[in-house]
């Protein structure tokens, strides 16, 4: 009974250390954007309302320091970001269904993984210095177009692994079936393995989107100074205003926890798919 | 309804030689089985007959059309997976409508189609149901229509009762054979249970590492099993090894001795003397003697042995007696008690046990 007793409490505290990690930075987030003025000794803010949202969001102009219209770069990470997920996918599909169902040698195959997994297998600043480089010869730093190729290149590493493991989580006789009632392999795919998969696919997705949304190093060297994405503006705020780096931190979580949902949602409904047999 | 010939077809993976050299033929509208132990090349020789496995030599007919070529869409072949396959995310009406819907069926036709085939194989109204909803004997059923409804000219089957349990197991032989002669389907079925094989097969073909062993009649391998291998794998669990002593009787039967001195009496299958057998015993076909008059009758193939294990089952009882260097296995009627250690005579009938090929 006591020992029971005891092992509650430690769980509770664990429980809410973990919570006060989690939660007081986004808690800290939400005071901060809505403070006006929060001087030393006040636990609260002296004064509260939503000038830096309005702010940020274009609503009203202001000349303080960093405090610039966030929108067009929000708008413009959420196109990158989308236009980044369609590429990608384009690419890890066929790349990933290769890889997974394919008769590929075992040695052929981990080479294939592991070039995927190259990029992100070095210290981030160098690879992309040396992509600036590159960029540069062929006039594509500070362009949108190479900041989307560097984000296809970091979100393939995630999108091809979980494609492929996705796919060959796919017992092959479901193919077969449909191909023994006269499916053609293309049909077979289209009809069979791709609607079953689709969860897979969606996760797949979501972590190429949240991985464009946040990418900051890649677009830093490469789109550095004319391309802005909310990443780059929240760098740029959080040095001289921290109000406004709030603001586009929570801006910045909306996404994120949409898509949580959304990847929840998918997983759940995999798991009661029931595939196999 | 179609003939099927396979001819020398080998199949490799790797440094596996899984097919070699396979040669037979599946008579229209009846059932052959593929039977054999894991690995000795069954599953592959049918996956190469569906398609999915392109064989390294050998052609495959079907009606005299060589089909080895082909895609496996292009066969027009029916196939009912082990794990039954069923497309998860389609309901039974999807299942089933899929091959037909690739023919270019009308939507009146396909309704009409499904559901004449849910009614053979009793499952009348699942139209919508999905297959997490069913149990799986009714999966298995829906497999099976699955492979019927489109109408192909073969069928292929892949250890289709293997996942259910002993009882439905028995009950779905029984209707695997009625839908099969009803449609007079030619059927090629793969199987590792010979209970199984003996039941639904017209012709049997024993597979072993990838040859063919023996093929011919259920009867034909029940009754005379080729070698000590096939003879193992047809309900054979108790064998003697010797060599031939003497042919006796016009050469119609053997004296097989072992190297521990005992004498046993069978038919000859057309063996030299000198050759190495095994005398392959079944699990009935000892008959215990308590009555000591009896054995003077009975001259030969009378032996002593004691009783080494016993377990009760029922209405029977399971010996293992030990005879010689010999421990061979039988079904008593319960009425002969004996326990573990006691001595026991017994006469086996040179009818009852088959002579057979050691290798």
């Amino acid at each position: 009974m006591q020992k029971s007793v005891f092992r509650k409490t430690i769980e509770i505290i664990i429980f809410m250390v973990f919570i006060f990690f989690l939660f007081a930075p986004l808690l800290g987030m939400g005071i901060w954007s809505v403070a006006l003025r929060w001087y030393w000794p006040n636990t609260f803010p002296q004064e509260i309302g939503f000038d830096y949202w309005l702010q940020a969001l274009g609503i009203t102009k202001s000349l303080t320091l960093g405090a610039v219209n966030v929108l067009p770069a929000f708008w413009l990470s959420l196109g990158i970001a989308i236009i980044v997920v369609i590429i990608t996918m384009a690419i890890a599909i066929p790349a990933g269904y290769s890889l997974a169902k394919l008769k590929i040698p075992a040695l052929l195959k981990g080479l294939i993984l592991i070039l995927f997994l190259l990029p992100r297998a070095f210290p981030q600043q160098p690879v992309f210095i040396n992509l600036m480089l590159m960029f540069n010869k062929i006039g594509l730093t500070g362009t949108v177009l190479g900041v989307i190729f560097v984000h296809i290149v970091v979100g393939l590493v995630f999108a091809v692994w979980i494609t492929a493991s996705t796919f060959s989580s796919i017992p092959p006789e479901l193919e077969e079936a449909a191909r023994s009632v006269g499916a053609t392999r293309l049909k077979a795919f289209f009809k069979v393995t791709l609607p079953i998969s689709t969860p897979g696919l969606i996760a797949s997705s979501v972590f190429v989107f949240l991985t464009s949304m946040d990418e900051f190093t890649g677009t830093f060297f490469i789109g550095i100074p004319f391309v802005t994405t909310l990443p780059m503006t929240l760098y740029s705020a959080s040095g001289s205003n921290i109000q406004f780096a709030s603001v586009i931190a929570i801006l910045l979580l909306i996404p994120s926890i949409l898509f949580m949902i959304v990847i929840q949602k998918f997983l759940k409904a995999e798991h009661l798919g029931g595939i196999g047999g | 309804m179609a003939i099927l010939k396979v001819k020398n077809l080998s199949k490799n993976f790797g440094k596996v030689k899984a097919v070699q050299d396979v040669t037979f033929e599946a008579t229209e509208g009846k059932v052959l089985s593929l039977l054999g132990p894991s690995g000795c090349g069954k599953t592959t020789t049918l996956r190469c007959i569906a398609g999915f496995e392109n064989p390294e030599r050998g052609d495959i007919y079907l009606d005299n059309r060589k089909i080895t070529p082909f895609p496996p869409e292009k066969r027009g072949i029916g196939m009912v997976f082990q794990n039954y396959a069923l497309w998860p995310h389609m309901t039974v009406y999807g299942n089933l409508a899929f091959g037909l819907q690739i023919r270019k069926v009308s939507k009146s036709e396909i309704t009409k189609k499904i559901k004449k085939v849910l009614g053979m194989v009793q499952l009348e109204g699942y139209e919508n149901r999905f297959p997490r909803q069913m149990s799986g004997g009714q999966q298995q059923r829906i497999a099976m229509a699955r492979a019927l409804v489109f109408e192909p000219e073969i069928m292929l089957l892949d250890e289709p009762l293997s996942n259910l349990d002993a009882q439905l197991r028995e009950e779905m032989r029984f209707e695997f054979t009625e839908l099969q002669r009803k449609l007079g389907i030619t059927a090629i079925y793969v199987t590792h249970d010979q209970a199984e094989a003996l039941v639904i097969s017209d012709k049997i073909v024993i597979l072993d590492q990838g040859r063919i062993v023996q093929s011919g009649s259920p009867k034909e391998i029940y009754s005379n099993p080729k070698n000590k291998f096939v003879a193992g794998f047809i309900a054979v669990t108790s064998f003697i090894s010797g060599s031939v002593d003497s042919l006796i009787e016009n050469k119609k039967k053997v004296v097989v001795k072992t190297n521990d001195g005992l004498a046993i009496h069978g038919f000859n299958n057309s063996f030299d003397i000198g050759q190495k057998v095994s005398v392959a015993m079944r699990m009935n076909v000892i008959k215990f003697i308590q009555d000591e008059n009896e054995s003077d009758r009975n001259k030969t193939n009378i032996f002593k042995g004691k009783i080494i294990q016993s377990s009760y089952l029922g209405n029977i009882i399971d010996y293992k007696i030990k005879v010689g260097n010999w421990e061979v296995r039988t079904n008593s009627d319960a009425k002969f008690n004996f326990k573990v250690g006691e001595e026991v005579t017994f006469y086996l009938s040179p009818e009852d046990i088959i002579v057979t090929r050691e290798d």
